[in-house]
C-alpha cells in the first residue's frame, strides 16, 4: 500500500479505540461492553500491524532490531487474538453465571463489593 | 501538509477506513445489543480487509476465522440465550455519563493524535517484504522465536476452557 | 487457450465467475430433483414423476408455486435483520466455490479454474464457511418467533462445535500437503501411492492418516450443512421448520436453494481435498505408457469432478434415508467427545509420521503410522467404554413389583 500514509492507519485504530473507551463508559448491557472491549484490543491489533509494517522507515538507519520488528508486530496480533478467545469465553461465562443469580444483567445494579 | 496523491491504494483504503470508523461508532450507538453485534462483525470483517491491504494475509483471514467466525457467534448465542436483545433491555438512560464520556474520548483523541501524529507524518513507504504476512513466514518465526510464548498461549486458552466450562456448570 | 490468456484479466476474472455461479444457480434444481427421486427409491416410494419425463421438470414446478404463494411478512420482526438473513444464508456457498479447482492448471482449462488460487485456500474455505451460520442466526432472531429463536441458537451452538473438528481434520491434510492451497493438494494427490507405487495414484482417501481425516471431515461437513441425521436447527417435528418458520414465498426458497448450493460445493471439497480432484482413476497413466488416457483424463476434468460431487451429494442423501435425527445432547457429545479427540490425535499423528519418515525412510514411517494408529485406536475404545459406563443411568418407568391395578370410582361416593 504506497502513498497511504503511516498516519492513516494509526488515525482509525486511535478513533476505534477511542469509540471502544467511550462506548464502555456509556454502556450499561455487559455484553455491549464486552463488545467494546473487543473493539479496542482490534483498534489496537490493526496498530501493532501498520507500525510493524512501517517499521523499517521509522529507525531512519535500519538496526538489526527494526529489521527484526516487522514480525514482532504480527506475533502480538497472534497473542492479542488467542488471548482475546479466551477471555470472551470465560467472560461470557461469567455473565451467564450472573444472569442465572439475578435473572438480570445491568451492570449499574452489580454493586454487591461496594461497602 | 499537502495533500497525498488520490491512488486507487488510498481509495480502498477510504473506504475502508470510513465503513471501519462508521461500524465502530455504530457499535457503541445502537441500542439493540444484536444490531451492534452486526455492526461489529462488519467492523471486523473491515479490519481484515485493511489487513489484507497491508499484505497480513494470514492475519486477516484468522480475523474472519477468529472472530466472526467464532468470538461474535458466541455473542449472538449468549445474547439469544439471555434474551437480552428484546425491547425491556433497550432502554438505556441517558445521564451526564455520556456529555462527560464522550468529553473524555475526545479528550484521549487529541491528546495522543497531538503528540503522536507530528513525528510519524513524514512515513508514507511500506519497508517490508511484501510477503512478510505469508503462512510460511509468519509459522516459522512463531515456532522459532517465538515458540515458548506460544506454548504460553496454548495453556492460556486451556486455562479459558476450563475456567468457562466450569462458570457455566450448573451442579459441580 | 491462447485467446482467454489475451484477455483483460478483469473480463477472465469476470468469466471464471459466471461459469461457476451460473453452473452452481443451474444445478440446484437438478440436486433438488435427484435428491427427492434417490430418497424416494431409497424409501420404496416413486417420488415426483408428473412434471415431465421422470419427473424432472417438478423443481421448476415447485419454484413457479414458491414464486406465486403470498408473501407473508410477519408484523413484530426486527425488518433489517428479517430481509437480510436469506441473503446471508445464500453467500457462503457461493463464496467457498472460489477456491475448487476443477480442472487441472495447464491444458485446456488454464486460465479458467479456480477463481482464485489463494495460497490460503483452506483458511479461506474454513472462514467462508463459518460465516454460513450468520444467515440461520439472523433468521432465527428477526423472526420474532419463540421455535425460530430455538432454531438459531440450536444452530450458532452446532456450528461452532463441528467447526473445530472439520479445521483440525482439515488441518492433518495440510500438514501431509505441505501447503495451504487446494490446487497444491490436488497435485499432491497424484503422486506416487504411499510414495512406492509410482503406477497409482496417492489420493488421500487411500492414505490412513487421509481416510480419518475424510470420515471426520464428512460428519462435520453434514452438520455444516444442517442435513439430516444433524438438521436440529429446523427439526420440523420439535421446531415447526427452526429458524425459516416465518419466513415464506421466495425468501423460503433462497434459504432452500442456498442449502443444496452449499451441499455441492461442501461435496466439491471433499472431492478436491480426499477424492483426488478432477482425476477420473486413481492411475498415473503417464506412468503406465498411455498417453491417451491422460488426454481423456486431463479434457474430461470437469465432468470427473461433477461426477464425484454429486456421488458425495448422493451420499448426503443416504445418510438422509438411513439416519434418524440425533438428540441434541447426543450431537454435542459426538462433536466434542468423538470427532474433535479424533481429529486432533490424527494431527498429531502425521506430525509424527512426517518427523519419522524424514529421519528413518518411507517404510518404517509407514510401519510406524500403523501401529500408532493401531495403538490410538485401541486407546479410544477404552476411553469410549468408560465414558459409557459413567453416562449411562437406566430409568424405571413402571415398577414391576408395585401391583397395577387400576381402582374404579364410584362417582355416587366421590359426590359426597
Amino acid at each position: 500500500m504506497d502513498s497511504v500514509p503511516l498516519v492513516a492507519y494509526l488515525g482509525l485504530g486511535l478513533f476505534l479505540f477511542t469509540t471502544g473507551a467511550v462506548g464502555v463508559i456509556v454502556r450499561r448491557n455487559p455484553i455491549v461492553v464486552f463488545m467494546c472491549i473487543e473493539l479496542m484490543l482490534n483498534a489496537v491489533n490493526l496498530t501493532f500491524l501498520a507500525f510493524a509494517r512501517y517499521s523499517h522507515a521509522t529507525g531512519g538507519a535500519a538496526t538489526e532490531q527494526v529489521q527484526q520488528s516487522f514480525m514482532a508486530g504480527q506475533m502480538i496480533v497472534i497473542f492479542v487474538m488467542a488471548v482475546a478467545a479466551a477471555e470472551v469465553a470465560v467472560g461470557l461465562g461469567i455473565i451467564m453465571a450472573i444472569f442465572r443469580m439475578r435473572q438480570d444483567v445491568d451492570i449499574d445494579k452489580m454493586n454487591l463489593l461496594r461497602g | 501538509m499537502q495533500m497525498p496523491e488520490l491512488t486507487p491504494n488510498l481509495m480502498f483504503f477510504g473506504a475502508l477506513a470510513g465503513l471501519a470508523a462508521l461500524t465502530g461508532v455504530g457499535v457503541v450507538a445502537l441500542r439493540d445489543p444484536v444490531r451492534s453485534a452486526l455492526s461489529l462483525v462488519l467492523n471486523f470483517f473491515m479490519l481484515a480487509g485493511l489487513y489484507f491491504s497491508l499484505n497480513a494475509e494470514f492475519l486477516g483471514i484468522a480475523q474472519i476465522v477468529v472472530y466472526t467466525g467464532a468470538i461474535m457467534v458466541l455473542f449472538l448465542f449468549v445474547i439469544m440465550l439471555l434474551n437480552l436483545g428484546g425491547q425491556k433491555q433497550s432502554i438505556e438512560p441517558r445521564d451526564f455519563k455520556v456529555p462527560f464520556s464522550l468529553l473524555l474520548g475526545f479528550g484521549l483523541f487529541a491528546l495522543i493524535a497531538s503528540q503522536l501524529f507530528q513525528p510519524l507524518m513524514h512515513i508514507t513507504k511500506v519497508a517490508t517484504p511484501s510477503d512478510w504476512g505469508s503462512p510460511q513466514n509468519l509459522g516459522v518465526t512463531l515456532f522459532t522465536e517465538y515458540v515458548w510464548p506460544f506454548e504460553l498461549a496454548s495453556v492460556l486458552l486451556l486455562l479459558g476452557l476450563v475456567g468457562s466450562i466450569m462458570l457455566a456448570k450448573r451442579r459441580f | 487457450m491462447e485467446a482467454l490468456q489475451n484477455l483483460n484479466p478483469w473480463l477472465l476474472a469476470l468469466v471464471r465467475v459466471v461459469l461457476i455461479v451460473g453452473f452452481l444457480l443451474s444445478i440446484v434444481p437438478g440436486l433438488i430433483w435427484w435428491e427427492r427421486r434417490l430418497l424416494s427409491w431409497m424409501q420404496d416410494r416413486i417420488g415426483p414423476n408428473r412434471v415431465g419425463p421422470y419427473g424432472l421438470l417438478q423443481p421448476i414446478a415447485d419454484g413457479v408455486k414458491l414464486f406465486f404463494k403470498e408473501d407473508i411478512t410477519p408484523s413484530s420482526i426486527d425488518r433489517l435483520i428479517y430481509f437480510v438473513a436469506p441473503a446471508i444464508a445464500l453467500f457462503p456457498a457461493f463464496t467457498l466455490a472460489a477456491v475448487l479447482p476443477w480442472g487441472p492448471a495447464q491444458g485446456a482449462y488454464a486460465y479458467l479454474t479456480p477463481i482464485a488460487d489463494v495460497n490460503i485456500g483452506v483458511l479461506y474455505m474454513l472462514a467462508i464457511s463459518s460465516l454460513g451460520v450468520y444467515g440461520l442466526v439472523l433468521a432465527g432472531y428477526g423472526s420474532d418467533n419463540k421455535y425460530s429463536l430455538l432454531g438459531g441458537l440450536r444452530a450458532s451452538a452446532q456450528l461452532i462445535s463441528y467447526e473445530l473438528a472439520m479445521g483440525v481434520s482439515l488441518g492433518a491434510i495440510v500438514l501431509a500437503t505441505g501447503s495451504l492451497k487446494i490446487t497444491d493438494m490436488v497435485v499432491a494427490q497424484e503422486g506416487a501411492l504411499w510414495g512406492l507405487i509410482p503406477a497409482l495414484q496417492n489420493w488421500n482417501l487411500f492414505t490412513p492418516f487421509g481416510f480419518v481425516a475424510m470420515v471426520v471431515f464428512l460428519i462435520c461437513m453434514v452438520a455444516e450443512t444442517n442435513r439430516a441425521p444433524f438438521d436440529l436447527p429446523e427439526a420440523e417435528n420439535e421446531l415447526i421448520a427452526g429458524y425459516h418458520t416465518e419466513y415464506s414465498s421466495m425468501k423460503f426458497a433462497v434459504f432452500f436453494m442456498g442449502e443444496y448450493a452449499a451441499m455441492l460445493v461442501f461435496s466439491g471439497v471433499v472431492t478436491a481435498v480426499f477424492l483426488g480432484g478432477y482425476n477420473l482413476l486413481p492411475v498415473n497413466w503417464e506412468a503406465m505408457n498411455l498417453g491417451f488416457m491422460q488426454r481423456v483424463n486431463d479434457l474430461g476434468a470437469p465432468v470427473w469432478f461433477i461426477g464425484k460431487s454429486a456421488f458425495v451429494f448422493s451420499c448426503y442423501v443416504w445418510l438422509r434415508a438411513t439416519l434418524p435425527r440425533l438428540r441434541y445432547d447426543q450431537l454435542m457429545s459426538l462433536g466434542w467427545k468423538s470427532l474433535l479427540p479424533i481429529a486432533a490425535a490424527n494431527l498429531i499423528l502425521v506430525a509424527s509420521w512426517i518427523v519419522v519418515t524424514e529421519i528413518y525412510g518411507a517404510m518404517i514411517g509407514w510401519g510406524f503410522l500403523l501401529g500408532a494408529m493401531f495403538l490410538a485406536t485401541l486407546f479410544f475404545l477404552a476411553m469410549q467404554r468408560s465414558s459409557r459406563a459413567l453416562e449411562s443411568r437406566e430409568l424405571l418407568l413402571v415398577d414391576e413389583a408395585q401391583p397395577r391395578t387400576i381402582e374404579l370410582v364410584d362417582p355416587g361416593k366421590a359426590v359426597s
